[in-house]
């Protein structure tokens, strides 16, 4: 190769200042042939990259189409506007220039690691910083050479924050020469693992012959973009048959390429595909703003803050600029930096506070902002899918956290509702259900955010469908068949009722139908019943078909009713706690339901139950007297009651049979003139030396309520004896005529009135 | 002299960094920005003249502070009592102007005389309204002079009399409309003003006023070394300043005291394991020297000239018990819970129950 026709410009990743820099220099040299440090595979797609639709950030996606789960790898290649990468693109497609890429292959890179290379996982290292940070750092010898303590600021100082001057590149690259040497000198020190280092020569190996190979093809200009660390190497003369010998018998695998959209907080974060820019809305300012950088930047800060109300004139302002110059004339930088802008944000605009400089930082210094791809993209059918889906809904993906309320009376907004939950079933949790502010089953709110890896989620989940729709009925199936539990299953029918999977739910009825039957736990059956008869409300609501759901909750309420009375038999304290917990909402579950033929069956088995008290622990059977009670299905609960606390009986067991009749707690007894008069006759009723034997056992019930709750009930309980019945006046008083109305209306508002 | 001001005890050092001082100066400075900031944050000059640390904390604190004024801003130095803020101020005030002399001391009862301009009243009726019956304020003579003026404790000013500093921030000129004439500032005027954050019955400052300043947030010190660090070094120099006998300040008492006012101030030991309650007391750096002081004194004068345990442990104690109520129930705690369990604190733990 001849150094005349081959330009190699070592740029920083992420670089404004090399951006910038960058296009002059290409804008000079007029290239034919662009080389770019990234994946070959990509070759095709590039031209993609000129499509008006095509918003940066936005990532190359390497992935192995056919792996799932374990297998399952990706590495991304992310550009941002200010990427000296993404700018070479442009200006190469523009141009009409032939643009490759000459990294090693990601089928090389993706090839599941061995022992002997123990590389970082993830290998997000196509064009990012972390090269540098692992490379023991070699910018910062050349930073402490010139005296700074911070790589980054004496970066941004000498390359970034330029503008105009001569090309940068003979100078980055003459240092980078001299870096190089010093390391190669003694390999020892940098600390790198071997495996590491090989991988280095393997892609630089691969960058040479890419070199060759676009010379041979008669291109006469030919522009290499790589990192800055690179470029030695390839000026270095290696002899072709080396760099074959080093490339020869590389590890394949076959990979798929594509385009994805990216957000600069993932460039910000350095965990996972993050790229490790610390500030891209600075950068992409930097890079983007016509003049005078300092003014735009702390301008832009004051609507952020004024648009959470935070009270910033333009005085502020110009302050503000003043103090930063000052700042950066102060600490010899030739432009303020993001460390000058943002202290004069937090001394003036923010007046010293720092949560509105956070805020700040938030907003502006890592800026989200979500790329975009266009249509002609590659994409699995699932990603077309979704995105014809969220045009239809009119839900847009953004990178910041935002607040949806869905009104299911609403056909779009139910929609919505029926998109998001599929996609939490096929594991793309793009929206998160939040506590509804308002009660009501007709309204949800989502929490949405839209995060770059969801795109390979959904590539994953393409195994399953080619929509949303038919991927998450397969998901509810395969989910429904390999659950454990026959509470995984009722949630699984649960989730398909939300998500509007009418073809899902067949199987999963069936496969809970069958689980049903052979479950012999009667515990396990009363923790499914509730979730079923949640479903079949909100059927109600979502105009879901609950055919077969029905047929399943009558099966269970029938296997309830029969297990039951053999369930509770001989329970100790702590299970037959558990059992009240659940006879209580299955009682509930049922009474939602309103289902006449239930609630009498449940009813009669209670009957069965208590007829056989002996068999029953104290706090059960007391429950059940209560319940009973309450549903008039009891004439002698004096009786019961007196004798369920009568000197034969064992303390202990009394204590919890009144603790039994009486949960629920004391508001209840406040509320419930009947019970409390019930109560109160019993206890009135007892001979003196009984009463000193059950205070102990009435001390433990009442003392769990609260103080207020108890001198409430004391005072009631007063007035009951005082007689006449203060707070309910004689029922003579009553004009029945003239109450009809209102009696009307708030039996239509609390719904009585269909039922009756 | 008790205690002599910033400018008088500095003065060697002020005139070195003058001397070599090559950089601009802004109008009216006596030096410029980088040797205002080398002044306080200590540093070695060109001809090996060592600048002792007036601030040890962030750099980046100071250089927005120097930066402030040197855009003629006002400065406002906030934070909790005992970070410095006054100490900064009067140093800042003795770098720039080379006085830090022009005070206005704010307190409930601060009237718009002592911030604008009073009168002789004896010659005002003797001779009726002029320039030679008025009396100027510090403020007024820091505009003649063209340097800086400090108002202490701004919040506890009345809002009323707060509000007169806006013409004078904002147009740099004081008005005297009796005379019919108006001070002007001359180039180099500007304003520091500290401010308490944590106090109660404090006069929030109106926004028209906030915004003519830049606001610097002072921190309680990050680690342990520098609070030590801090406290030893002011520990030594006022030792010197009131001739008490030479007694050396051990550092690990002075580490001890610190360490106790850190773990009560943040309500957790130094480990992270143990959470603590936090009394009512501010427990800054500045009390931590004032007990080392009032120690060194003690064990001058009625120990063995050795600060020991003994001789700090009543200052402490004085320290963190404000609220007799509430405080001493935190303390004892913290005796208990924490020092007791410290084998090497046995003599303190001993010397603290004595007192207590």
């Amino acid at each position: 190769m001849t150094a005349s026709r081959v330009e190699v410009y070592g740029v920083r990743h992420h670089g404004p200042g090399s951006a910038r820099a960058l296009r002059a220099a290409l804008e000079d040299f007029k290239p034919d042939a662009v080389l770019i440090e990234g994946p070959p595979e990509a070759d095709p797609i590039v031209e993609l990259a000129a499509d008006p639709g095509m918003v940066p950030p936005v990532a190359l996606l390497a992935y192995s189409p056919a792996g799932t789960g374990e297998d399952r790898r990706a590495a991304f290649w992310p550009f941002a506007e200010f990427s000296p990468e993404w700018q070479a693109v442009r200006h190469a497609l523009a141009t009409g220039a032939q643009v490759r890429f000459c990294d090693l292959p990601a089928a090389n890179q993706l090839v599941p690691l061995t022992d002997e290379e123990p590389v970082a996982e993830g290998s997000g290292d196509g064009p990012d910083g972390a090269d540098e940070g692992i490379r023991l750092d070699p910018l910062g010898w050349l930073a402490r050479a010139a005296g700074y303590d911070d790589t980054e600021r004496w970066w941004d100082d000498v390359v970034e924050h330029r503008h105009g001057g001569p090309s940068p590149f003979p100078a980055i690259a003459e240092a980078m020469a001299e870096l190089r040497a010093r390391v190669d000198a003694r390999p020892e020190e940098s600390g790198l693992p071997a495996g590491y280092l090989r991988r280095e020569e393997r892609r630089e190996a691969y960058m040479r012959r890419t070199v060759r190979r676009v010379l041979k093809e008669g291109h006469e200009r030919v522009a290499v973009v790589c990192g800055a660390w690179h470029v030695p190497a390839l000026l270095a003369g290696v002899p072709a048959a080396r760099d074959d010998r080093t490339l020869r018998g590389l590890p394949k695998t076959k990979v798929a390429m594509t385009w994805v959209p990216w957000t600069h907080g993932r460039l910000a974060g350095w965990s996972g595909y993050g790229a490790g820019v610390r500030s891209p809305g600075w950068y992409h300012h930097l890079f983007t703003a016509p003049d005078r950088p300092v003014e735009r930047w702390l301008t832009a800060a004051a609507r952020v803050l004024r648009a959470e109300d935070l009270h910033v004139s333009s005085a502020h302002v110009i302050e503000a600029v003043r103090l930063a110059e000052a700042l950066a004339a102060l600490r010899g930088r030739p432009l303020a930096g993001l460390e000058e802008v943002t202290e004069a944000t937090r001394a003036v605009l923010c007046e010293g506070a720092d949560l509105p400089v956070e805020l700040v930082r938030e907003r502006l210094v890592v800026g989200e902002r979500l790329g975009a791809v266009p249509e002609r993209t590659p994409m699995v059918p699932l990603q077309r899918d979704l995105r014809a889906e969220q045009r239809r809904l009119r839900l847009r993906p953004s990178a910041l956290d935002k607040e949806q309320d869905l009104d299911l009376r609403k056909p779009t907004d139910l929609d919505r509702s029926h998109l998001l939950h599929r996609l939490r079933l096929v594991g793309v949790e793009w929206g998160v259900p939040s506590e509804s502010r308002s009660k009501g089953t007709f309204r949800e709110t989502w929490t949405l955010a839209w995060r770059p890896e969801f795109d390979v989620e959904l590539i994953e989940a393409s195994a399953w469908g080619t929509t949303v729709r038919g991927a998450a009925t397969a998901r509810a199936e395969a989910l429904a068949g390999g659950a454990g539990a026959l509470a995984d299953l009722t949630s699984v029918a649960e989730r398909c009722l939300l998500a509007d999977l009418g073809d899902a739910l067949p199987t999963v009825m069936r496969a809970l139908a069958d689980r049903a039957a052979v479950d012999t736990d009667v515990a396990h059956l009363m923790a499914a019943l509730p979730a079923l008869v949640r479903a079949l409300r909100y059927g109600d609501v979502r105009g879901t078909s609950t055919g077969p759901l029905h047929t399943v909750v009558d099966g269970l309420v029938v296997r309830i009713c029969v297990g039951l009375p053999a369930a509770v038999a001989g329970l100790d304290d702590d299970a037959a706690r558990d059992t009240l917990g659940r006879v209580d909402a299955v009682h509930g579950a049922l009474s939602l339901l309103a289902h006449e033929g239930h609630l009498e069956r449940w009813r009669r088995t209670l009957e069965s139950m208590v007829a056989r008290p002996d068999a029953l622990h104290g706090l059960v059977e007391g429950r059940l007297t209560r319940l009973l009670h309450d549903a008039g299905r009891l004439p002698d609960v004096p009786d019961r009651m007196a004798r369920a606390v009568s000197v034969g009986a064992a303390p202990a067991r009394a204590a919890a049979w009144v603790e039994g009749f009486l949960s629920g707690g004391g508001l209840l007894l406040l509320h419930d003139d009947a019970l409390l008069r019930l109560v109160d006759g019993w206890i009135s009723g007892l001979p003196g030396d009984s009463f000193t034997d059950v205070l102990p056992l009435l001390r433990r019930t009442f003392g769990a309520y609260g103080a207020a709750e108890r001198r409430a009930i004391g005072e009631r309980a007063r007035r009951l004896h005082a007689g006449a019945g203060a707070p309910r006046p004689p029922g003579d008083d009553l004009d029945e005529a003239r109450a009809a109305p209102a009696a009307a209306t708030a039996l239509t508002i609390l719904g009585w009135e269909g039922a009756r | 002299m008790l205690r002599p001001h910033a400018e008088e005890e500095y003065a060697g050092e002020l005139a070195r960094l003058a001397e070599l001082d090559e950089r601009p100066r802004p109008p009216g400075w006596r030096l410029s920005p980088w040797a205002v900031s080398t002044y306080l944050l200590g540093g070695e000059l060109p001809d090996g003249t060592v600048i002792g640390p007036k601030y040890v904390g962030s750099r980046r604190l100071i250089e927005v502070a120097v930066a402030t004024l040197a855009t003629d801003r006002a400065l406002l130095l906030l934070g909790v009592p005992g970070t410095a803020k006054t100490w900064v101020a009067e140093h800042l005030a003795a770098a720039v102007s080379g006085d830090s002399t022009l005070l206005v001391q704010g307190t409930a009862g601060t009237s718009e005389e002592s911030v604008r301009y009073g009168w002789n009243y004896a010659r005002l009726l003797a001779e009726g309204p002029s320039e030679r019956a008025l009396v100027e304020s510090p403020l007024m003579r820091a505009m003649r002079l063209g340097s800086v003026a400090r108002i202490e404790e701004l919040t506890r000013m009345p809002s009323d009399v707060q509000d007169t500093l806006i013409t004078v921030l904002s147009e740099k000129t004081l008005p005297v409309p009796e005379l019919g004439t108006e001070v002007r500032a001359r180039r180099g005027f500007t304003v520091i003003a500290t401010a308490n954050d944590r106090d109660r019955g404090v006069n929030e400052l109106s926004s028209a006023l906030r915004r003519r300043f830049n606001t610097v947030v002072l921190p309680l010190p990050d680690s342990v070394d520098d609070e030590v660090d801090i406290v030893a070094r002011r520990v030594g120099q006022i030792g010197a300043a009131l001739e008490l006998p030479e007694a050396p300040a051990g550092l690990e008492e002075i580490r001890r005291v610190v360490t106790v006012f850190r773990e009560l101030r943040s309500g957790l030991t130094g480990d992270g394991r143990t959470k603590l309650k936090s009394p009512g007391a501010t427990l800054g750096t500045a009390e931590a020297i004032s007990v080392i002081t009032s120690g060194l004194a003690l064990a001058a004068h009625f120990g063995d000239g050795v600060l020991r345990a003994a001789d700090v442990a009543g200052g402490i104690v004085g320290a963190v018990v404000q609220d007799p109520a509430t405080d001493r129930v935190v303390w004892q705690e913290y005796l208990e819970t924490v020092v007791r369990e410290r084998p090497e604190w046995q003599d303190f733990y001993r010397a603290c129950r004595e007192v207590s």
